[in-house]
C-alpha cells in the first residue's frame, strides 16, 4: 500500500473532466526531464487506457519503448489494445520460447512475434513480461512503461531497470503485495528491501519524482465506489465516474422467492449484497458456502441479467460473471460445484482476478468460518480484489461471526524499523466492508 | 463509574485494585477474545496472586542482569538533564532543537499522591501547549480511563515537546543492531508508546487543544550496535493506537460477559477460587504463555478437556469445526458419526488417517 | 501446518509419544558434528557467557566469560572459541575431488567434506550470527587489536548463520527444527521449541511417557533451558553471587572454578540432549536426495573456503542487488527442497495428496502400445487409468510426474467422479515406439503421480554490483575497512 497520500483536489469538478486533468499532467511530466513519474490507479480508474495513450504519446514523439507487464494475460491485453486502437505504431512481442500467440494477438497480424530483442530492433514498442525482459543483459530504450507496478517486486526491477532511461510506472495501490515462500526479515527497513513493491523502493531513492493520482473509477457503481475507498484507499479517495442511476442491472426472469433470488435481486438493486450463512466453524472448503456460492452465480445466469449502463445496454453472460476466494483449493472445489449451468464463469483467487473486471462477481469471504484470522486472510489487498471486480454487482458469501472473529483478533503483529506503515490495515478495512455490508443482508442457508 | 463498577469491585473481593501501567494496558490488546482474562483485567484482579493461588504461578522471571543494564542504560541516557538523548535528537534526527528546559515530574515535593503529580503534569503540558515552554517533561504522570477506573500510568517516558507538538520518548535497553532490532520487541515497545500516546492525546484534549498536536511518531531510544551509546528511531505507531483503542472501547462492553455470570462470583483468594476462575471461559492459545500470568493454568484447562487449541490455533483451524482431540481421532478413524455440519471435517480427517497409515504402512 | 500434520499432532496427544512426520531424513548429518550450546548474559545483544562445544559426546570443551561486562575477557573467549572452531573447519575438509574444469577453463575442486554446526534452537543460531556480526569488523592490530583468530570466527560464523537460512542446507543446524521436521509431539509448535520437552516426547526416559517427560522438562531446575537465555533464577542466585565472588576474588582461580562448576551444571543436560537428538536423525534413513544437497552444501563450503582470504568481511546489510540474488537462490532452494522431500518420502508426498496435489491408487486400465497419430509423426502416449481415494484437485491437461520416478510424465486426459483418473504418458519411456521394459505401470500396479516438479524455478539474471540502477539508488559505495569498524564498542 501506497505511504504518499494527496489531497483531493478535483472534485469539484466533472469526473471525465478531472480525470482527464490528471492524464494531461501526467503526459506532460512525460516531456518534463525526469527519470520517473508515478500515476496510482485505484480499480477501473482508467489504468489499461492511461498506458495505451501514454504508448501512443511517446510513440507519436519518436521515442522507442518498451512496455512491461507482469503476466502473460496482461501483454496480449495491451497488445489488443494498443493494435486496435493505433494501428500505426510497429509493436512487437517478446516471448518466452514455449509461448503459442493466443487469439487476440494473431487477430493483429502486423504484431510481430519473436524470441529475441535483436529481431525486434526496429519496433516502435516492445512489449513483453517482466519475466522475459529479466532475461535480457543487454539493450536499452528511451523510454518504459511498468504496468501494474505495485505488484512487481523490488527485485524484478532491480533487474530490468538497467534496460531503460526513464520510466513511467502504472499500478493500483491498494491490491495485494508481493509475497515469498521464504523468510524475508533479513532484509526489513532496507529502502532496496527486494520484498518492497517496485514503486516504494522507487520513490524511497527519488523522492522528487511527480506522482499521480487517477481520480475516478469508471468500472466501480456509484453504489460501490464510496465503500471501496473509504475502505481501501482511506487517504488517497476517489470516485464513481457515472451517477447513482447510470446503471442498471435487470433480470428477465422472475425469481422464485429463494433466498438466492433474495441476494440476487438485492444485489441488483443496490450493488451489493451479503448472503449469509449460518455461523459455523469450517474447513477452508465449507461444502456449504461453497455451494451457495457457485449455485448464487448459476442462478444469476438463469435469471436472464440484463446490464444497462453509459455504454448501452446488453446481456451479462457467463464471460461478464466472477467468482473470487481467498485460496485455491476453494476455487477448486467451487469450479467443481458449478457443473455445466455455470460453463464460462471465471473462477479464480484474489491473485489472479487483479486488473480484471466484470459485470457481476460473487465473492466467498476470506474470513468465512475461520476461527481465527490470520495475516493472510486480514491482507486489506486480498478483500479489495475480490470486493473492486465489478461494474455492476457483487454478492459476498460468507458465514455469521466474522464481526466476533475480529473482535477476538489478537494484534501482536512484529513490527520492524525503518519498514513504513502499511495503510489501511486490513482489520479497519474488513470492519469497514462489513459495516456497509450489514445493511445488504439476506439469511441464506 | 460506569454500571459495571459495582460489580467489577465485587469480583476483586476485598483486593484494591491492582494498578495499571503501560505494560498491563498493552496487554489488553494481546487476546481480546478471551473472556475470563478480559474480566479479570477490567475488575483489575492480581493475576499474578490467583495463578499462585492456583499453583500455576507465572514463570515470568527477570534477571538482575536484564534490570541492571536497563536501569544503567536509562540513567546514562538521561544523565545531566538528558545531555546525551539532546544530542542524538539534533545530531542523529537532525531535528532543531532550540534552548532545552528539563523537567522532571517524578518527584515534586516528598511524597504526594498521584492526583497531585498528575495534576503538575496537566499544568506543564497545558503552558508547553500555550506558549511552547519546555522541552523535555521527564517521568509525566498521565492517566486513562479503563473499564471506567481512572488507572494512572507509570511514568517511564519523556515527553518531548518541539514546535508545539509533544512526542513520547521511549528508552528501552534491546540493542539496534545494523538498524534492525527483534521485531517482538520493537513491537512490545510500540505499544506500550501508543498507550502514553493515547493517554497524552487525551490528556491535551481535555486541555482543550487538538489531541493531534500528540505525534504518533513516538522516538525509540536504544543502545546502538553493541555498545552503550544510544541511538533513536522514529516509530509509527497509529497500527497500536487504532488497535489500543479498539480494545479499550470494548472493555467497557465487558457487562455483556459480567451479565451471563453467577451474581456472586469472586476471585478472592481461597478454595472455591479455582470454581470462580472457571466459572469465566478462556480462550487460551499458546501464545497467551509469553504474556499472560494464567496461561499455565488455562493450558492445564484446556489440556485435561482434550481442548485442540492447547496445539496451536493453526492446528485448531486445520481441524475446521471441531474443538476436542476425542472428537477429531473419532472422526479420523471412524468411530465417531459425523453430524451433518462435521462431514465434511470428518471426510478429510480420515483420508488424512488413511494416507498417514499407507505411507507409514511401507515402513514398519 | 496441515490437516495432515496435526492429525498427526492428535495421535500424539492419544498415544502420548510423538509421532512421525518423515518416514526417512531429509538433513545430513556428519560423522562427527561440531556441537555447540551458547548461554550470553541477560540483558545484552550479544555478550556471550559461556559456550559447551565439542564433537566427541564424551569429551565437551567449556569456555566462560568469568565477567561478561568485562571486554577483554570477551576477546580472550572469542580468541578460544576461534580456536576450537576454525580448528574443527580446518580438519572436517576430506579429501579434495577434482571437477571438470568450468565454462572457462577454470580449475574446479571440491571439498570431500564439510563442517557441521548443531546448536539446540533458532536462538542459538541468531545468537551465533550476532558473535559474528560483532567479531568480524574487528582489526588485528592498532589500539584495539584483537587476535587474529577473532574476525576469521566472525566471518565464518557469519558464513554459517547465513547458510542456515537457505532451505536444505545442513552446515548449521538447530537441533529443534530438524526434530520438528521428523516428528509431531502432542504439544504446541511453540513448547516444541525446548529441546527437553520435545525430546521428551520423541523419546521419553524410562518409567515416563510424553506429556510426564514434557512436564518435568519445563522445569528449570530439572532442565535449565537449552540457551542462549539462561533462567532468571540462576542468574540470581547462582550466577550473579558468583560473578560478584570472582569480581571480589579479583581473579582467583578457585572462583573462577565455581563459576566454571555452576555453569557446568546448566549446560551439561542440554549437552547430553543434544547428542540424544543426533542419535535419533542418526537412526532414521537418509532420504534419497540428501547426498546431493550436501554435495550444493560442500560446493558453497569449498567456494568460501578458497577464496576466504580475497573477500572482505560480510557487509553489514546487503546491498541491492545482493539482496535480490540472496532472496532468489533462496526461493529457488526452497522450492527445490520442497520437491525433493516429497519426492523421497511418502509420508511428505501424503500431504501433497491430501491438498489434492498428487494422488496415488491402483491401475485399473492400461494401454500401453497406445500411439498417437494425429501429428506428423505418430508418438508414443501409453494410456492409464488409476483408481484412487484421493480428493485430487488436479484440472484436466494438468501435467504430472510420477513420484516413484519422476523422469516418467504424463497429463491428465479425464477426472471421473467415482475416483478414477485417466492419464496420457508423455515422456521417460525411452525414445523408441515401444515403451522401454517396467517403465509403464500394468493393471494393479500401486502408483502415484504429482503435479510437483524439481528444477521448475530456473535461475535468474542480476546486473553486476557497480550496474545498481538509479532506482535503488544506483552502485552502493565500495566497501573499505575503518578504524570506526575495529574500534565500534563491545560493551
Amino acid at each position: 500500500m501506497t505511504e504518499h497520500a494527496r489531497p483531493v483536489t478535483a472534485d469539484d469538478l466533472d469526473p471525465a473532466k478531472a480525470a482527464a486533468r490528471v492524464v494531461d499532467g501526467v503526459l506532460a511530466d512525460l516531456g518534463g526531464g525526469h527519470r520517473g513519474v508515478v500515476v496510482d490507479s485505484p480499480p477501473g480508474a482508467g489504468k489499461s487506457t492511461l498506458v495505451v495513450r501514454a504508448a501512443a504519446h511517446l510513440a507519436a514523439a519518436g521515442e522507442r519503448l518498451m512496455i512491461v507487464a507482469q503476466t502473460n494475460e496482461q501483454v496480449d491485453d495491451l497488445i489488443e489494445r494498443i493494435a486496435g486502437k493505433h494501428p500505426g505504431i510497429t509493436l512487437g512481442r517478446l516471448s518466452a520460447s514455449g509461448y503459442v500467440p493466443s487469439e487476440r494477438v494473431l487477430a493483429h497480424p502486423a504484431v510481430r512475434v519473436a524470441q529475441k530483442a535483436d529481431d525486434l530492433a526496429e519496433h516502435t514498442v516492445v512489449i513483453a513480461t517482466a519475466a522475459k525482459w529479466a532475461t535480457l543483459s543487454d539493450g536499452s530504450w528511451p523510454w518504459a512503461i511498468v504496468d501494474e507496478a505495485y505488484q512487481m517486486r523490488s527485485d524484478m526491477l532491480l533487474r530490468i531497470a538497467g534496460r531503460f532511461e526513464r520510466a513511467l510506472f502504472v499500478g493500483d495501490p491498494g491490491q495485494l503485495d508481493p509475497f515469498s515462500t521464504v523468510e524475508v526479515e533479513r532484509w526489513a527497513g532496507l529502502t532496496w528491501d527486494p520484498m518492497r513493491s517496485a514503486v516504494s523502493v522507487l520513490l524511497a531513492h527519488n523522492p522528487e519524482l511527480p506522482v499521480h493520482r487517477l481520480p475516478v473509477s469508471w468500472r466501480l457503481p456509484a453504489s460501490a465506489a464510496p465503500v471501496v475507498s473509504r475502505a481501501f484507499y482511506p487517504f488517497t479517495g476517489f470516485r464513481a465516474g457515472t451517477g447513482p442511476g447510470d446503471r442498471r442491472l435487470e433480470f428477465g426472469a422472475r425469481g422464485m422467492g429463494t433466498t438466492y433470488d433474495q441476494a440476487l435481486e438485492e444485489a441488483a438493486a443496490t450493488g451489493w449484497a451479503l448472503y449469509e450463512l449460518p455461523a459455523r466453524h469450517t474447513l477452508r472448503t465449507d461444502a456449504e458456502a461453497v455451494r451457495a456460492t457457485a449455485a448464487l452465480a448459476v442462478r444469476l445466469l438463469q435469471r436472464g441479467p440484463v446490464a444497462h449502463s453509459e455504454q448501452g445496454s446488453g446481456p451479462v453472460d457467463a464471460a461478464r460473471v466472477a467468482i473470487g476466494a481467498a485460496h485455491r483449493d476453494q476455487v477448486t472445489a467451487i469450479r467443481a460445484a458449478l457443473g455445466p449451468h455455470g460453463d464460462g464463469i471465471t473462477v479464480d483467487t484474489a491473485n489472479r482476478l487483479q486488473g480484471r473486471e466484470y459485470d457481476a462477481t460473487v465473492v466467498l469471504h476470506p474470513l468465512s468460518g475461520r476461527r481465527d484470522a490470520t495475516a493472510f486472510h486480514l491482507e486489506s489487498g486480498r478483500l479489495c480484489v475480490l470486493a473492486s471486480r465489478h461494474r455492476h454487482a457483487c454478492v459476498v458469501v460468507a458465514r455469521a461471526g466474522i464481526p466476533e472473529l475480529l473482535d477476538a483478533h489478537p494484534s501482536a503483529e512484529p513490527v520492524h524499523l525503518g519498514v513504513p506503515v502499511k495503510f489501511p490495515d486490513g482489520w479497519e478495512a474488513n470492519q469497514s466492508v462489513l459495516a456497509h455490508l450489514a445493511a445488504h443482508r439476506v439469511a441464506g442457508g | 463509574m460506569t454500571d459495571t463498577a459495582p460489580d467489577l469491585d465485587r469480583l476483586r473481593g476485598g483486593a484494591p485494585p491492582r494498578n495499571h501501567d503501560a505494560r498491563t494496558i498493552a496487554a489488553l490488546t494481546s487476546n481480546p477474545g478471551c473472556a475470563r482474562r478480559g474480566v479479570m483485567d477490567a475488575a483489575g484482579v492480581d493475576k499474578d496472586a490467583v495463578a499462585r493461588e492456583l499453583g500455576f504461578p507465572a514463570p515470568f522471571g527477570q534477571s538482575q542482569f536484564a534490570i541492571t543494564r536497563g536501569n544503567a542504560f536509562e540513567a546514562q541516557v538521561k544523565a545531566d538533564g538528558c545531555a546525551e538523548l539532546l544530542t542524538l535528537l539534533r545530531e542523529r534526527l537532525g531535528l532543531d532543537v532550540p534552548e532545552v528546559a528539563y523537567d522532571d515530574l517524578e518527584v515534586v515535593a516528598g511524597n504526594e499522591g498521584r492526583e497531585l503529580r498528575h495534576s503538575r503534569t496537566r499544568r506543564l503540558v497545558a503552558r508547553a501547549l500555550e506558549n511552547g515552554e519546555g522541552t523535555l517533561f521527564d517521568h509525566p504522570l498521565l492517566r486513562l480511563e479503563i473499564a471506567g477506573h481512572p488507572a494512572y500510568l507509570e511514568p517511564d517516558v519523556i515527553a518531548f515537546q518541539l514546535a508545539g507538538r509533544l512526542h513520547v520518548i521511549e528508552v528501552k535497553s534491546f540493542a539496534v543492531v545494523d538498524g534492525q532490532a527483534e521485531p517482538e520487541q520493537v513491537a512490545a515497545a510500540a505499544r506500550q508508546s501508543a498507550v502514553y500516546v493515547l493517554a497524552l492525546r487525551r490528556l491535551v484534549a481535555e486541555l482543550g487543544h487538538d489531541p493531534a498536536r500528540v505525534s504518533h511518531d513516538v522516538f525509540l531510544v536504544c543502545p546502538e550496535n553493541f555498545s552503550n551509546r544510544p541511538t533513536a528511531t522514529p516509530l509509527d505507531v497509529r497500527p497500536q493506537l487504532a488497535v489500543l483503542e479498539r480494545q479499550l472501547a470494548r472493555l467497557t462492553r465487558i457487562d455483556d460477559i459480567l451479565a451471563e455470570l453467577p451474581g456472586d462470583l469472586t476471585f478472592d483468594l481461597g478454595e472455591s477460587l479455582a470454581a470462580s476462575v472457571r466459572a469465566v471461559d478462556a480462550r487460551y492459545a499458546p501464545e497467551c504463555m509469553s504474556g499472560c500470568e494464567m496461561a499455565l493454568f488455562c493450558r492445564d484447562e484446556a489440556r485435561a478437556c482434550g481442548a485442540t487449541g492447547a496445539l496451536g490455533r493453526s492446528v485448531r483451524d486445520d481441524l475446521g469445526g471441531v474443538d476436542t482431540v476425542g472428537t477429531a481421532l473419532g472422526l479420523a478413524d471412524g468411530s465417531l458419526h459425523p453430524s451433518d455440519d462435521l462431514a465434511e471435517t470428518a471426510d478429510q480427517l480420515r483420508a488424512a488417517a488413511r494416507l498417514r497409515a499407507e505411507a507409514l504402512q511401507g515402513v514398519a | 501446518m496441515s490437516a495432515l500434520s496435526s492429525l498427526a499432532r492428535l495421535q500424539a496427544v492419544a498415544a502420548g509419544i510423538a509421532q512421525p512426520l518423515a518416514t526417512v531424513r531429509h538433513c545430513h548429518v556428519s560423522d562427527a558434528p561440531l556441537v555447540l550450546v551458547p548461554l550470553k548474559l541477560a540483558g545484552e545483544a550479544a555478550a556471550p557467557l559461556a559456550v559447551m562445544l565439542g564433537s566427541d559426546p564424551g569429551d565437551p570443551s567449556l569456555l566462560v566469560v568469568p565477567q561478561p561486562r568485562n571486554r577483554d575477557l570477551r576477546f580472550a573467549f572469542a580468541a578460544s572459541l576461534a580456536k576450537l572452531v576454525l580448528n574443527h573447519i580446518e580438519t572436517s575438509r576430506g579429501a579434495v575431488e577434482e571437477l571438470p574444469p568450468g565454462k572457462e577453463g577454470e580449475e574446479r575442486i571440491r571439498y570431500g567434506d564439510a563442517p557441521q554446526l548443531l546448536v539446540p534452537n533458532r536462538g542459538g543460531v541468531a545468537f551465533l550470527r550476532m558473535m559474528g556480526r560483532s567479531t568480524r569488523f574487528r582489526s588485528t592490530e592498532g589500539p584495539y587489536a584483537v587476535e587474529p583468530a577473532v574476525p576469521v570466527l566472525g566471518r565464518w560464523l557469519t558464513w554459517f548463520a547465513d547458510r542456515h537460512d537457505h532451505p536444505g542446507s545442513s552446515l548449521m543446524g538447530a537441533v529443534t527444527e530438524l526434530l520438528r521436521l521428523h516428528w509431531a509431539t502432542g504439544q504446541s509448535s511453540l513448547e516444541d521449541g525446548n529441546l527437553a520437552a520435545l525430546t521428551g516426547w520423541i523419546d521419553p526416559p524410562a518409567g515416563l511417557d510424553g506429556p510426564a517427560a514434557a512436564a518435568r522438562a519445563e522445569d528449570p531446575v530439572v532442565w535449565p533451558p537449552a540457551g542462549p537465555t539462561t533462567d532468571p533464577t540462576f542468574d540470581n542466585e547462582v550466577l550473579a553471587p558468583a560473578i560478584a565472588g570472582y569480581d571480589r576474588s579479583g581473579g582467583d582461580s578457585r572462583a573462577g572454578e565455581r563459576l566454571h562448576a555452576a555453569i557446568a551444571g546448566q549446560l551439561t543436560p542440554t549437552w547430553d540432549l543434544m547428542w540424544r537428538a543426533v542419535g535419533l536423525l542418526r537412526a532414521l534413513p537418509e532420504g534419497a536426495s540428501v547426498p546431493r544437497r550436501w554435495e550444493r552444501d560442500r560446493d558453497a563450503f569449498t567456494y568460501y573456503h578458497q577464496t576466504f582470504g580475497e573477500a572482505y568481511p560480510q557487509a553489514r546489510r546487503d546491498p541491492p542487488v545482493r539482496a535480490a540474488r540472496r532472496l532468489h537462490d533462496l526461493e529457488r532452494a526452497q522450492d527445490a527442497y520442497d520437491a525433493q522431500r516429497a519426492f523421497d518420502d511418502p509420508l511428505v508426498m501424503a500431504e501433497h495428496r491430501l491438498s489434492g496435489q498428487a494422488f496415488g491408487g491402483t491401475v485399473t486400465e492400461c494401454d500401453p502400445a497406445r500411439l498417437d497419430e494425429t501429428g506428423k509423426r505418430p508418438k508414443l502416449r501409453p494410456l492409464l487409468r488409476v483408481a484412487t481415494r484421493d480428493p485430487v484437485r488436479l484440472d484436466a491437461g494438468a501435467t504430472v510426474c510420477s513420484a516413484d520416478r519422476p523422469a516418467l510424465k504424463g497429463r491428465i486426459v479425464e477426472l471421473d467422479d467415482d475416483g478414477g483418473v485417466v492419464l496420457e504418458l508423455t515422456g521417460g519411456m525411452g525414445r523408441k515406439l515401444v515403451p522401454e521394459a517396467g517403465v509403464v505401470p500394468e493393471v494393479g500396479d500401486r502408483v502415484c503421480f504429482t503435479s510437483l516438479t524439481e528444477g521448475s524455478f530456473g535461475a535468474a539474471k542480476f546486473p553486476d554490483r557497480e550496474d545498481t540502477p538509479w532506482t535503488h539508488g544506483g552502485p552502493p559505495g565500495e566497501y573499505v575497512p575503518t578504524d570506526e569498524d575495529a574500534e565500534e564498542d563491545w560493551s
